[in-house]
């Protein structure tokens, strides 16, 4: 188990220069997620157009390089895709880092996390922006769809 | 002190993690376990286990035994009486029973109780709850600049209406040591109890209730050598004899109606329903265990060890330690490396070998205080040595190093 297997440059990178860091004026929705065990914080913005297209991702928070490499690179993959292809992209993710069989060709550049499969105590911080997403579409659907919901 | 012989105590600092020898510096969350512990609980399940405080039978008078020996064996530890010693889950537990029992029957509205920003959640959500229900205050003192508590601090805060300053020896994040004995001395003469949270001072130097002047006092057994899901409270006499129970049913009662009960004498009356037996075996034989090679023998081996490793990397560019500057007075060291946070470097150390505690160590408002969200934190314990320290310092800076290299 090395050092390099899991803190890729790519990863190191996207934690350096977060490619979509800060906050939308009217998002459709945002969702603010902590993780009580470290303190990690993460809140995801989504612009999402009426036909359930992701226009737009942007994240903001505070913590490790892979929580926040993580959250640049979904957001990064989610750009343009429909409500369930992001879906897929978080399940993929949740299954490439549990070792289960997963849909690489959707990843993108999440891939690279790969190596945080090893580290079985930094999975969550992997998946936090996952979860932030998730818990996002779950308001969505319990409020009906529409308007900006906060969580 | 020997520590070659007192590592060989220890059985699972023989592992390997990774390839590498194992350098263990979490002992502040949970330390590992002698044989003489592990021993102890054994044997008990061997040859004397039983219910107690119940059979007629000889087996059960043995359990029953093991088990008031125990009390015994803390009692001694802590320089108290055996009726003064409530065996618990750990040091959450017992403060949460204080708390309860009572913190809500002295606490009323235009009363307060005295903590501060630097306690563990478990040292100040009881007492917030406490205080809430009850329409009091909770009041903080000041920490000073290296995160200490000190005497005149105190005085500021406590007045005639304080009836607890419920206060940590040693912090698990500073390190830093608040004067207990000055606190009681505040305390008193306000009329207000102390009720100290030994969680990280008890396993780790000596403390005598008597001599400090403590009313109360909570730690765990496995933060020191002892089984997990067993601690203890001990509390003054005539203040537990005062106090309510908790949880009611088997074992606590003397007399049951139904049309009203009576309480055993504390502490029994505490101690509802069949209590950890093993565990309350296995504190004993910790208690021995720690008192065979002495408190004191333990805490300047600590200290002398903690103050080498704050020196050695206290020098690297980009490390900054917390708490004190200068001297440190207890096994706990603090820090982060500038532009990594402290889970990277956590696993950066755990690929070689260390184990280091990272996050915000269940101090959220002092972390708020340190403006970190995170940090590292190394404890040491009676079995690490100069070795642990040696790799805890190349692994430290071996990961300065990557991180630097891989952020270009
Ligand atoms: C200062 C302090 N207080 C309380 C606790 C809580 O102890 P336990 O989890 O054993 O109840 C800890 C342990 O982390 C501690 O360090």
């Amino acid at each position: 188990m090395s050092l390099d297997e899991v803190y890729r440059e790519v990863i190191m990178d996207h934690y350096q220069n977060p490619r979509h860091h800060g906050h939308l004026e009217q998002p459709t929705l945002s969702v603010g997620l902590h993780n009580p065990t470290c303190g990690d914080e993460l809140r995801l913005d989504l612009q999402v157009s009426d036909d359930g297209v992701v226009q737009d991702a942007v994240f903001e928070g505070q913590g490790c390089s892979i929580s926040m490499a993580a959250a640049s690179m979904f957001t990064e993959a989610v750009r343009g895709k429909s409500l369930g292809e992001a879906n897929r992209i978080a399940e993929s993710f949740k299954d490439l880092l549990m070792r289960r069989e997963s849909d690489r060709s959707i990843l993108g550049e999440l891939e690279a996390l790969e190596g945080v499969a090893k580290f079985p105590a930094r999975v969550k911080c992997a998946t936090l922006v996952m979860n932030a997403f998730e818990k996002a579409i779950r308001k969505m659907s319990e409020g009906g769809g529409s308007g900006n919901v906060q969580a | 002190m020997n520590i070659a012989a007192r590592r060989a105590d220890f059985p699972l600092l023989a592992i390997q993690m990774n390839g590498k020898r194992l350098s263990y510096l979490d002992s502040a969350a949970t330390s590992q376990k002698p044989r003489a512990v592990l021993d102890a609980v054994r044997r008990y399940y061997e040859h004397d286990n039983a219910n107690v405080h119940r059979g007629v039978y000889e087996l059960a008078a043995r359990a029953t035994q093991d088990y008031e020996d125990a009390r015994q064996k803390l009692a001694d530890l802590v320089g108290s009486a055996p009726e003064e010693i409530v065996f618990t889950r750990g040091t959450t537990e017992s403060i949460n029973l204080v708390a309860r029992s009572y913190g809500e029957v002295v606490l009323e509205p235009g009363t307060n109780v005295v903590t501060s920003a630097a306690e563990h959640h478990s040292n100040l959500l009881p007492w917030q709850q406490a205080a809430w229900h009850r329409g009091a205050e909770v009041r903080y003192v000041e920490l000073g600049e290296d995160g200490r508590i000190t005497p005149d601090a105190l005085r500021s805060v406590v007045d005639d209406q304080t009836r607890i300053v419920a206060l940590a020896h040693v912090s698990n994040v500073m390190g830093t040591v608040t004067d207990v004995a000055a606190a009681a001395e505040i305390a008193h003469a306000h009329g207000a109890v102390l009720a100290v949270d030994g969680a990280q001072s008890v396993p780790h130097r000596p403390v005598d209730v008597r001599a400090l002047g403590i009313d109360f006092l909570s730690f765990s057994g496995h933060k020191m050598c002892g089984p997990t899901g067993i601690g203890a409270l001990y509390g003054r006499a005539d203040l537990l004899q005062r106090m309510e129970p908790v949880y009611y049913g088997g074992e606590m009662i003397e007399e049951v109606t139904l049309q009203g009960s009576t309480w055993k004498e504390a502490p029994w009356r505490f101690e509802g329903g069949t209590p950890n037996i093993a565990g309350a075996v296995g504190i004993g034989a910790a208690a021995d265990y720690l008192r065979s090679i002495g408190l004191t023998a333990i805490h300047d081996h600590e200290v002398e060890l903690a103050n080498y490793l704050a020196d050695r990397i206290r020098p690297i560019a980009g490390v900054v330690v917390y708490g004190p500057q200068g001297h440190r007075d207890s096994g706990v060291v603090t820090f982060n490396l500038d532009g990594v946070h402290a889970h990277d470097v956590a696993t950066a150390l755990d690929t070689e070998g260390v184990c280091v505690r990272a996050g915000h160590h269940c101090c959220q408002p002092l972390m708020r205080r340190l403006q970190a969200a995170s940090t590292a934190r190394a404890s040491l314990y009676l079995y690490n040595n100069r070795e642990d320290v040696d790799q805890f310092v190349d692994a430290l800076a071996k990961a300065k190093e990557f991180f630097h290299r891989v952020a270009g």
